[in-house]
Order: C-alpha cells, then structure tokens, then sequence
C-alpha cells in the first residue's frame, strides 16, 4: 500500500468530520462571552473582543439556575441509585435465581422498556394528580426509576446469568442466605457493570424532557433541561440570552463527559452487545 | 441476547451440571422481584392500561370518559395531520437510524481499521469522543444551540454563508415549510451519529484480528475489507443500532418542540409531539391516547422485527464460531 499517501486524506477528512461535530460547542463558548452590542455588530463568526460575564450572570439570577441545576442533580442522582438497586433486585432473581418464567419477565421489562413515554403521560399525569404528588420532584423519580430499571434489568439478567456458579453454590455451603450472596458476593463482583448503569441512569435522567415537562410546572421544581426548553419553545430570548442558555446548558453535558468518557464509550458497548 | 442465551441453555444442554439434581425451590428467589413488579405495576403497567382504555373514550380530563369504541380510531384514519405526521416519522427514521448507521459504519471501519492500527490508537480515541459529545447533551440544549445557529437573522450558518460569499444560500432553515423538516433531520443526524458508532467500534473489537490480516495479507483493500469482513461480522450490532434508533425515530419529541414546536404550519409535526398537543393544549385526551397507542403498536411491532433478526443474526454467528 502507498501508505502515507493514502493514509492522510482519510485522516484528514476525519478531522474535518470531527470538527464538525464539536463547532456548535465552540461557537457556543465564543458567543456566551459577548456583549449584546458587540453580537450586534460584528455577528456569531468573530473572536469575543472581552471577557463579558454579564450576560451569562444575568441569566442565570433570570431563571434561578442554581435550583434549577439542584433539581436536575437530585432527581438523577435519585434515579440513578434507586433504579440500579431496583435493576440488582429484579436481575438476581433472573439472572441467578432463575425464577420460573423468567423469559416471560424479562419480556415484560423488556417491553416495558419500549413503550413510548407518549402511552403513559397522560395517565402518570392524572394519577399524580389523585395522589397529590403532581408537580413534585418525588413523582419524577418515582416514575424514572422505574423506567430506567426495565433498561438496567434487562442488561444485568444477562450479566447475572453469566455469573460463576461455583462461587454462589460455595458461599451457599459455607451458610451464606440469598441475601448475603447477593449483597457481600454478587453486588461487589458486578461492580464494574452497575456503575457504567449509574453513570448512564444519571446522563439519560438528566437529558429527559417529555415527562418532566409535563410533571414539574413550577419553577421551584423544574430542571435544567426544562428550564431551557421551556424557555426556547416560548420564543422570548434574545441572542445574548440564548448562547448563555446554551452554555449553562452545555456545561454540564461537557463535565459529565470529561468525567466519564471512558465509561459511556466503553459502557454503550456493554449496553448494546448486551 | 440473555433470551438466546438461556433459551440456547435449555435447548442445547450447555448447562455446567446437566444432571445435578435440584436440591433447592428455585422459587424462593421471587421474592426479590416484587418490588421491581409491582413498582412496574404502577407506573407502567396501569398508567398503559389507562390510556389504552381512554383511547376508545370521548374525554376531556375530567368527569367520566364517554365510551365511543372505535370512534378515535376511525376518525384517526380520515386526519390529514395524523398521517403527517408518520410520514415525518419516516423521515426522521431515515435521519436518526439509516443516516447514522451508514456513516457509523463507515467511520467505525475508518477509525478502527485505519487510525487505529496506522496512526494509532489515541487518535481513534480522541476521534470518537469528538462524535460521541453531541449524544449526551440534552436535546433541549442541543435544540437551543441549533436553532440559534439555523437563526434566519444573524445565525451563524447564514453568516457563514454571507462570510464566503454564498450569501444567496442563505435560508430561513427552521421557518421555512419546505426546508423545515430537512433541518430537523440535519440535527438528529448530528445528535445520533455517536451512538452507532461507538457500538460499531466495540463490535470491531470482538472481531478476530488475524481475519483482517489474513485480508491484507491477500491483498484485500479497505473496502473490501470492509465489505467482506467488518459488514458480516457486526451485522448483529447492525441490527441492533438500526431497532433502537428506529424506536428513539418514533419517539422523537424533544428536538421537535425545541427547534420548531411541530411547525411551521405542520411542517415537522411528528406523532409524539401531535399527542403530546392533543393531550395538553386540545385536551382531548381520547383522541390523543388513540395517537399514542398507534404509535406504541408500531414502536412495539418494530421492537419484535428486530429482536427477531438480532436472535437470528446472532445465532448464526455462534455457529460460525463453534
């Protein structure tokens, strides 16, 4: 092959798609540190002249950003425990247990998993109403736990399924009850794969937009994803308002990232070759 | 594949102790599913029911649902923007499933079994993380930062445009009804591509090296190579990315009320978005309940179809292999 001829406009190209890519993020940042007089005049294309916080500051007193990005951590962060511990509940009967009819349940959390959100709103709307819980963040994680454990249960009942035998059947021997075996043996062994599960449970909660639109109405409760939706969908931004939304809102999409990039490129393949 | 596994368990007899002798009920290990189902239960399971059943009701949210059969059904048959709106369907599962996993698939190939191995691995590395970034921001987020770029005053793509002197380009890209769609899908496409490919390049993994060098050493070219190996050997992720792209198609939701609240004029409407408003803003909740079980049907059909080919795809894979 004449390697280095042919190898570098296919690197090239694939820069190029790369940058691609990542130049909305960047315009982002550049546009956030403008004034409005200096977006005015010299338009999205040019290099910020300052550093002009006001814009990002105004909009975060504006919206009470601060609360906004408490409610979001907290229900994710809610989620992503309680749907893992629920998910290790459901997989070790499954997986390890192997529970008469367990194709049969796995299928129903599998399908469970497929619904659209679309086929529940309106009746999680209507009984959170009855049960007074409308508008609460309680609701939201109530119902997200529940909705990323049928992903969480169906990953780990495989996972489960593979797990040595020999070690459950020994810890048995040596006295250990089902519940010891899942907490001091299967729970630790399995460690790796239920934190991909936490990391994901967390990104995919905070991401959510159909329900918590509907659920959280008022602003004391909304997150950050809603926030800026709800904001965007009204149409009442202006430029310099709407790149410090896009960066408030970019931000924390960018940390979770740096943070665990390895686990959500790695962590996919776990989820998808199953 | 924990279906297949099992199933394949019970079927073949790769059981560890084909003759071991129960001992214990296995039974008693149902305990630990109860929370799991009855909290399945109650979110999922009755609210589903629910709406199902309202789906043959006149309703409008409150006082009793009257009970009409089949009525929303028929009259979903004969509404111009309920059949709109799937054929929007069809296009976003074009921009979110084919698009992605075509160009997934060719980059996976191109950073897995060209960077990767010629010009190493943290380049591929950083590569795919460039194409991932886009898949965890939020939609919403992702919507504002696209509709500010697609702007028709002052956004920066026309500015871009204006700047290299291309200014008759220059489109009202979300405003515009014969445009608005095809911009749309320009989003999803952005947002989507990492998904594929980063399940393409785990796939690749998997894969036995020594057929790719075997391949070279033939003389095979990358695009033979890509043909002949890389295609037939992930072919159940393949399968895989174009089922849960294609269901996440159907759902879209998000993007849509972001960027162009299903407008203009209808023009991105898609089946999510047009119950969500039938729900919330007509509140005629049986007739948006029939929108959404129309959907569940199809996303459920799909979901079926495409298990169908993983299990198959899979199977014969196994066989190669053993």
């Amino acid at each position: 092959m004449t390697t280095a001829l042919r190898r570098y406009p296919v690197l090239v190209a694939l820069c190029i798609a790369a940058l691609f890519m990542v130049v909305p993020f960047a315009i982002v940042v550049v546009n956030a540190f403008k004034s409005p007089a200096e977006y005015a005049q010299n338009g999205p294309l040019s290099l910020p002249e300052g550093l002009y916080l006001d814009g990002v500051k105004d909009f975060w007193q504006r919206v009470d950003f601060g609360q906004k990005l408490v409610n979001s951590v907290l229900i994710s962060g809610a989620v992503a425990v309680l749907a893992v511990v629920l998910s290790v509940l459901n997989a070790y009967a499954i997986g390890v247990g192997r529970v008469k009819g367990r194709t049969w349940v796995l299928a129903f959390f599998v399908l469970a998993n497929m619904l659209p959100q679309e086929a529940l709103v309106y009746p999680i709307y209507y009984l959170s109403k009855e049960a007074g819980l409308y508008d609460t963040r309680l609701s939201v994680i109530i119902v997200f736990t529940v909705i990323q454990a049928a992903f969480g249960t169906y990953l780990l009942s495989s996972v489960l399924g593979q797990f040595p035998r020999e070690i459950i059947e020994a810890a048995r021997i040596d006295g250990a009850n089902k519940w010891q075996v899942l907490w001091r043996i299967v729970v630790p062994v399995s460690r790796p794969t239920l934190g991909v599960l936490l990391v994901f449970f967390f990104i995919w909660t905070w991401n959510e937009f159909l329900l918590p639109l509907v659920m959280l109405i008022s602003n004391d409760n909304q997150t950050v994803s809603v926030a800026l939706g709800v904001l965007q969908g009204q149409r009442l931004m202006d430029a310099t308002m709407t790149n410090a939304a896009a960066l408030l809102g970019v931000l924390p999409a960018l940390v979770f990232f740096l943070l665990f990039q390895r686990t959500l490129t790695r962590g996919i393949a776990v989820g998808a070759v199953k | 594949m924990t279906v297949t596994v099992e199933r394949g368990g019970r079927v073949t007899g790769k059981q560890d102790h084909p003759g071991r002798p129960r001992r214990r009920p296995r039974d008693s290990y149902a305990l630990f599913l109860l929370p799991g189902v009855l909290a399945f239960l109650a979110v999922i399971v009755v609210p589903f029911l629910m709406n199902t059943g309202v789906s043959f009701t006149d309703w409008q949210g409150v006082g009793t649902p009257d009970w009409t059969g089949l009525a929303n059904y028929r009259e979903l048959m004969d509404d111009s923007e309920f059949w709109e709106s799937f054929r929007h369907s069809l296009f976003m599962v074009v921009a979110m499933a084919a698009l992605p996993t075509v160009i997934g698939l060719v980059l996976a190939a191109a950073l897995f079994d060209y960077v990767g191995k010629h010009v190493g691995a943290r380049w591929a590395a950083v590569l795919r993380a460039c194409f991932y970034l886009p898949q965890v921001l939020p939609i919403a987020v992702a919507g504002i930062v696209w509709s500010w770029i697609l702007a028709p005053d002052n956004g920066t793509l026309n500015e871009l445009l204006k700047s290299v002197g291309l200014s008759s380009w220059q489109q009202d890209w979300l405003g515009d009804p014969d445009l608005a769609l095809y911009s749309v899908m320009g989003v999803m496409v952005w947002v989507q591509l990492g998904f594929p490919l980063v399940v393409f390049m785990a796939g690749l993994q998997r894969v036995d090296p020594q057929l790719y060098e075997a391949a070279e050493l033939d003389g095979a070219g990358w695009w033979r190579r890509f043909w002949h190996i890389t295609l037939p050997q992930i072919r159940p992720e393949i399968y895989v990315v174009l089922t849960w792209c294609s269901i996440a198609a159907l759902k879209v939701f998000g993007a849509v009320y972001v960027l162009t609240k299903g407008g203009p004029g209808g023009a991105t409407n898609v089946p999510s978005y047009f119950s969500f408003t039938t729900f919330f803003e007509k509140t005629q909740v049986g007739y948006g309940a029939a929108i959404s079980t129309v959907l569940t049907v199809i996303i459920l059909a799909l979901s079926l179809v495409g298990l169908k080919f993983q299990t198959r795809a899979e199977d014969a894979e196994e066989g190669i292999r053993a």
